[in-house]
């Protein structure tokens, strides 16, 4: 490689990166426990070949669940989300909705079931709100850096809100729809694993398979799924939206009351630090602050880092060897056809669902925690730069095979890159801890274990810890896209997710 | 993609119905129960539906059974009165209590005054079964089954925590959460864990049902007996429901006598249980550290 490319601050950064995720390696437990893993592998394989419909009624209810969850969220997030994008500059809101966005929408489930108990708005908030939060810095930005002329060529007697939706918005539309539909695809993804933790959408049944070892049923369920993503642009259509929306709460509506009560309770008793509401000792407060530090935080955040760097690396790599499979520069039609499905199929597997799978198989190490994070989002990534490549000219004469990726094509995609792996860095991040829940120690299964022992107090400065750590590596993350300039192209906001086609 | 733009009305309508879902307002005469998902979750609706059909044609008012997916919400559920009558075990029942001023523990199985655990083995450890306790497992790997589980988590711990003057995580080289039973008997079959702790009736009730490989696992040991499950309702369903509701769902659960039914728990007959039944699970409880 050239010696400029070799020197490059991104070319020293990268292998710090490296270093240190070979670092981790050192404390990370990646054993395989189970003793047959390839046999369950097997048998769960063998289920795609006889996907079991038989209990259609409940499938069917599973996914118009998870559906109807996942527009509501989604389209509750978006509106609240404009609304805050509109005052984004004050500095109260970007640091709540920082705050917001850190904390994962499994931990905002496990918060509302508390308060709300199975009452579907547990559902719609846990999307709903750390979606909000997104959309608002998503929407800001596309605020920000969209074209200003045709509001500069208006006069200056117009009011705000006419010059809002004259001059911006018909400029702006189609930034806010890209993005806006793409949330909605994650939303289903959010929808789906809130399952996972009691809510009646289709990680309710896909666990429940699982844990029974009822393969034929998961497969089911899964291509159900994966074709439901895969079809979103055909079935969400402008004159739809409006039934989906009205027919949305009919379906997660259940009989279940909020009684204010509860809601208070849980404020001003729950999540008090039991030592401060039973009036103890300074003394003891301490006592009680730093054994959780000690026993549960610190091991936590150990861990979770741990993961996170190591599942970065991983993610980086297979990013970088999956992204030809699809560029019109390596690969012909067929070729990449089969690249395309492959990647479609990993990206659209949440990764807590690919490493829930991983973990049946092989048991509650590191190990299947890496493979699913680095699988889901080096696919996101090799989708990303893949495209981008297949945007690149090459000359007539430009190397081929081996010669052509090393000295062509790697080189002048890596800016690029990087600035996408550092954009997922924060959520590999967000995702390892939550992975916790399946029992990896990460933060994630000190927060479960707490939820699970009633202990709502320390599942909240968990939490908060957990946020925390998030708000911290998003900086660190912005400070090295800024030092080593990198930036994507804008052409849907960039955002800290990867944008759909077109 | 989309082509109209959505308008204020569109949203004023999504915002109407949002709010006109969340407030619907049921009878509030059913009486909703759960039960802790302590085994095989693909099954828990065919489990306890028939347990609401059977309480809505003693008790002559609907009732309703709604599946949950962790112990934990249960209790919640319970404390939300979003759920009035549980089927919870012996630890999730005293947390529940703790919770909910003037709950009453009502009826038990015949089993459960005196519950057990089985330690059970993968024979890859070689070891085998004995009356003391089985010192041998230092060093294995070992799965409780829910955290929130009396005979899954509280009682084994504590009684191998006794054994071994140690901590769960000091004496084994990794501990880990199945989740439930089924799942308990499943992993240390497949040797994914070598050695686990599960529930008694559990065990005996797969093992009847031909799911379990006695050529892989057996049990090695099994705890001393302690109360365990029961049936806990709120103390203000009489308000509710008129007084002598309580004694009334009592009778109803006590005069159960269906064998189908009382397989779905698994027990042959409820008798009558109270509050102090369940003493020796909070002392223990505090002592593990799983109840201030």
């Amino acid at each position: 490689m050239n010696t400029v490319y070799r020197h490059s601050r991104a070319w020293n950064v990268s292998w710090l990166f490296v270093l240190i995720g070979v670092f981790s390696l050192v404390f990370a437990d990646l054993e395989v426990i189970s003793l047959e893993p390839w046999q369950e592998l097997k048998r769960l394989f063998l289920g795609l070949f006889s996907p079991d419909w038989t209990n259609a009624s409940e499938i069917a209810q599973a996914f118009l669940q998870t559906l109807s969850f996942a527009i509501l969220g989604v389209a509750g997030g978006s509106l609240a989300g404009f609304l805050l994008a509109l005052v984004f500059h004050w500095r109260l809101v970007r640091v709540s909705c920082a705050f917001i966005r850190a904390i994962h929408e499994l931990f905002w489930a496990l918060i509302f079931l508390q308060i709300f108990g199975l009452h579907p708005l547990t559902g719609l908030l846990a999307i709903g709100l750390p979606y909000a939060a997104t959309f608002a810095k998503i929407y800001a930005e596309i605020l920000e850096e969209g074209d200003k002329s045709a509001l500069q060529a208006i006069g200056h007697n117009v009011s705000t809100i006419s010059s809002f939706f004259y001059a911006r918005l018909p400029d702006l539309w189609a930034h806010f729809k890209t993005y806006t539909l793409y949330r909605l695809e994650c939303g289903l993804r959010s929808s789906a694993i809130l399952g996972f933790v009691g809510l009646p959408t289709l990680g309710y049944s896909l666990s429940s398979a699982f844990m029974e070892g009822h393969y034929s049923v998961v497969w089911a369920l899964l291509l159900l799924f994966y074709l439901l993503i895969a079809s979103i642009r055909y079935w969400v259509r402008p004159a739809l939206l409006p039934v989906y929306i009205i027919a949305a709460p009919f379906i997660i509506a259940n009989d279940s009351q909020i009684s204010f009560e509860n809601v208070a309770r849980f404020f001003t008793e729950d999540i008090i630090p039991a030592p401060i509401r039973n009036g103890e000792t300074l003394a003891e407060t301490w006592h009680w602050f730093s054994d959780l530090f000690m026993t549960q935080a610190l091991p936590g955040i150990a861990n979770t880092l741990v993961l996170t760097q190591i599942a970065l690396v991983v993610t980086g790599a297979l990013a970088l060897i999956m992204f030809p499979l699809i560029s019109r520069h390596f690969f012909q039609r067929t070729g990449r056809g089969i690249g395309h499905l492959l990647l479609v199929v990993m990206r659209s597997t949440p990764e807590y669902i690919l490493a829930y799978i991983f973990l049946q198989l092989w048991g509650p190490s590191m190990l299947p925690a890496i493979a699913a994070l680095a699988l889901h989002n080096g696919a996101i990534i090799g989708h990303l730069i893949g495209r981008y490549s297949t945007e690149m000219t090459l000359r007539l004469d430009a190397a081929v095979g081996l010669n052509r990726y090393f000295y062509e094509m790697v080189p002048r995609l890596y800016g690029q890159f990087l600035a996408f792996l550092f954009y997922r860095w924060e959520i590999i991040l967000r995702e390892s801890a939550i992975l916790g829940i399946l029992g990896i120690a990460t933060l994630g299964f000190y927060i479960d274990s707490s939820i699970q022992e009633l202990y709502f107090d320390k599942a909240m400065i968990l939490i908060v810890i957990t946020a925390l750590l998030n708000v911290g590596v998003d900086a660190l993350s912005r400070y090295l896209r800024a030092r080593l300039r990198l930036r994507t192209s804008v052409d849907c906001g960039a955002g800290n997710d990867y944008c759909t086609a077109k | 993609m989309f082509k109209t733009k959505i308008t204020p009305i569109h949203l004023f309508l999504f915002l109407v119905l949002l709010f006109s879902a969340s407030a619907q307002a049921v009878s509030d005469k059913t009486l909703v129960f759960s039960a802790i998902p302590d085994q095989d979750e693909t099954r828990l609706k065919e489990r306890f539906g028939d347990i609401a059909t059977y309480l809505s044609n003693k008790l002559g008012i609907p009732v309703k059974y709604v599946p949950v997916k962790s112990y934990a919400a249960v209790v919640t559920a319970f404390r939300n009165n979003q759920v009035q009558l549980a089927w919870f075990g012996g630890l999730s029942g005293v947390q529940a209590r703790l919770r909910v001023k003037d709950s009453q523990a009502i009826a038990q199985g015949v089993e459960d005054t005196t519950f057990r655990t089985y330690i059970i083995a993968n024979h890859s450890t070689g070891l085998k079964a004995s009356d003391d306790f089985p010192t041998g497992i230092a060093g294995k790997t070992f799965t409780f089954g829910s955290k929130g589980s009396t005979s899954g988590r509280l009682m084994p711990q504590y009684y191998i925590e006794q054994a071994m003057h140690k901590k769960v995580n000091d004496i084994f080289k990794r501990v880990g959460f199945s989740g439930n039973h089924s799942k308990t008997i499943s992993l240390v079959q497949s040797g994914a864990y070598e050695v686990g702790a599960v529930n008694f009736k559990v065990w005996e009730k797969e093992l009847k049902a031909g799911k379990i490989d006695t050529s892989k696992v057996s049990v090695i040991w099994k705890t001393p007996t302690y109360p365990d499950y029961q049936w806990t309702i709120r103390g203000d369903v009489d308000k509710v429901w008129g007084k002598g509701f309580s004694d009334k769902v009592k009778a109803a659960l006590l005069d159960l006598k269906d064998p189908d039914l009382l397989e779905r728990f698994p027990r042959s007959a409820f008798i009558s249980a109270k509050n102090s039944d369940y003493q020796p699970i909070l002392d223990t409880a505090k002592k593990i550290g799983l109840i201030d």
